[in-house]
């Protein structure tokens, strides 16, 4: 059990952009496919019956709101099976699982998006904890270069999580709405390097000692890496920083991008260093969420434990087959839950 | 550092590891533990689960108001409530960085690695400052 909650952050980043020795194993990729479907269509049919069971909007007026027909240990469990599925989604499109909570959940459960954003931020930080270890103690995950870019991250999500929580929710949701598709054209557009050239690492690199050397098994050589335009991606952190804390997502997204193409860090310490960084910068997020009463546990452990559930058979199905246009109805479903928050922030689609 | 090139991760690094993964499990047992409790029932609740769905479609600051639901740390003197009691864990997940970053200090003041030491001690600021409670939001 425990070597298996430390495979799921390993495996979730060896599939988002790393390229391993892929192993064949007894389910090929059709039964893969298959699999997938089966998942995605009863997820649809939990969200759609969701949609219509959560008879209650989220009400700016204090109670008595109106109450759901649905009994509470029904939303329970619907919750811990969408987020189950989420959690093999997330796996196996190679998105962190905070992406797809936050717009899904925030779209088609009853829940104010306050506390959805507080579990949101619980269930990518568990995520980042239980992946945090293997990556570091693999040196994959670089301590060096996570601890300046956190001190700027995590700062920016305190002010991220306070601006948050004081937008409306219809604001905050065409605001989450528009980043998801914004997410949604970055993950479809960007370009990702294996190994960066680094002509020459700056000075602010230099000076801390932002450099590192692995193991890169699928080349059986090591790899030594170096990073370049710092500064500047100190200041992108800022950006995603709080954004992370005002939408309650893992910003796994952002974080690669910058580390990976901006920074020049080859493409595996980028994806692991992006995946422990979140321990640190959803942290200080969460911590606002929890002390301003933004945290429901009935709400929050249902979804940790479908979440990290689902990340186990997803990595058991991931280490056997990755059919790529996986990654293609991810950002599909990304669309369309990103829609959904914006036309429920703009009240065309309640 | 730089000049040892090796592949293994330094002290400091397996030593974050290390105390990580003992309190990631930590946490998650714990989470799971105390919400077991909670729905057994075994302790009352601040709200029983079954009210629960009159206020979760509420915003955080107004179910705040209309339960007289505690915020900061006011969570502390109700954890004998089984819908607190579960904010032991999570709380203990929230903080688990901060233990990582003052087990880690030693090694970096042993090891004078000046700029580290700065950054560490100014990130245990910033979380304990984030835990403290003072920047709770009230907002809406």
């Amino acid at each position: 059990m425990k070597r298996a909650i430390e495979k799921i952050g390993y495996f979730k980043a060896k599939n988002n952009h790393i390229h391993g020795k892929e192993k064949k194993g007894l389910i090929t990729k059709k039964r893969a496919f298959r699999f997938f479907f089966i998942a995605l269509v009863f997820l649809a049919l939990v969200l759609v019956s969701s949609s219509i069971f959560a008879s209650t909007e989220p009400s700016p007026a204090p109670p008595p709101a109106a109450e759901s027909q649905m009994p509470w240990w029904g939303w329970s469990i619907t919750l811990l099976v969408s987020t189950f599925i989420l959690g093999i989604l997330a796996v196996l499109g190679g998105v962190g699982g905070g992406v797809l909570f936050v717009p899904l959940i925030g779209g088609f459960f009853p829940f104010h998006i306050d506390f959805v954003r507080g579990a949101g931020l619980i269930v990518a930080l568990s995520g980042a904890l239980a992946a945090g270890p293997g990556l570091l103690k693999r040196n994959l995950a670089s301590l060096r270069l996570s601890l300046p870019v956190a001190l700027i991250a995590s700062s920016a999500a305190i002010v991220g999580a306070m601006i948050g929580l004081a937008l409306p929710a219809n604001l905050i949701n065409i605001l989450l709405g528009t980043t998801i598709i914004g997410i949604v054209i970055i993950m479809a557009t960007a370009k990702k390097s294996d190994f960066p050239v680094v002509p020459k690492p700056d000075g602010l690199s230099q000076s801390l000692g932002i450099m590192g050397i692995y193991r890169e098994e699928s080349l059986d050589k090591d790899v030594e890496w170096n990073v370049h335009r710092t500064p500047t991606g100190l200041i992108l952190f800022i950006v995603i920083g709080v954004m992370a804390g005002m939408f309650g997502l893992g910003a796994g997204w952002a974080n690669v991008p910058v580390l990976n193409i901006l920074m020049g860090a080859p493409l595996k310490i980028s994806v692991a260093t992006s995946k422990f960084l979140l321990s640190i910068t959803d942290t200080s997020a969460a911590w606002i969420y929890l002390n301003s009463g933004a945290v429901l546990p009935m709400i929050v452990v249902p979804s940790v434990v479908g979440i990290m559930l689902g990340s186990l058979v997803g990595v058991k199905i991931l280490a056997r087959t990755k059919p790529k246009s996986i990654k293609w109805i991810v950002i599909v479903l990304l669309l369309f839950a990103g829609a959904r928050a914006l036309l429920k922030g703009l009240q065309i689609w309640k | 550092m730089a000049e040892k090139k090796i592949t293994k991760a330094s002290e400091e690094q397996i030593a974050y590891a290390k105390i990580l993964n003992i309190g990631m499990f930590l946490g998650l047992a714990l989470i799971v533990v105390t919400f077991i409790i909670y729905m057994s029932g075994i302790l009352s609740s601040f709200i029983p689960p079954q009210e629960i769905p009159k206020y979760w479609s509420m915003a955080s600051k107004d179910f705040i108001h209309s339960m007289g639901a505690p915020t900061g740390w006011g969570w502390v003197a109700m954890v004998s409530k089984g819908d607190y009691l579960n904010f032991i864990g999570i709380a203990f997940l929230a903080g688990l960085t901060i233990l990582c970053y003052l087990v880690i200090l030693p090694i970096l003041i042993r090891k004078k690695d000046t700029p580290y030491i700065v950054i560490a001690i100014i990130e245990v600021a910033v979380l304990v400052l984030a835990a403290s409670g003072i920047l709770k939001s009230g907002g809406h």
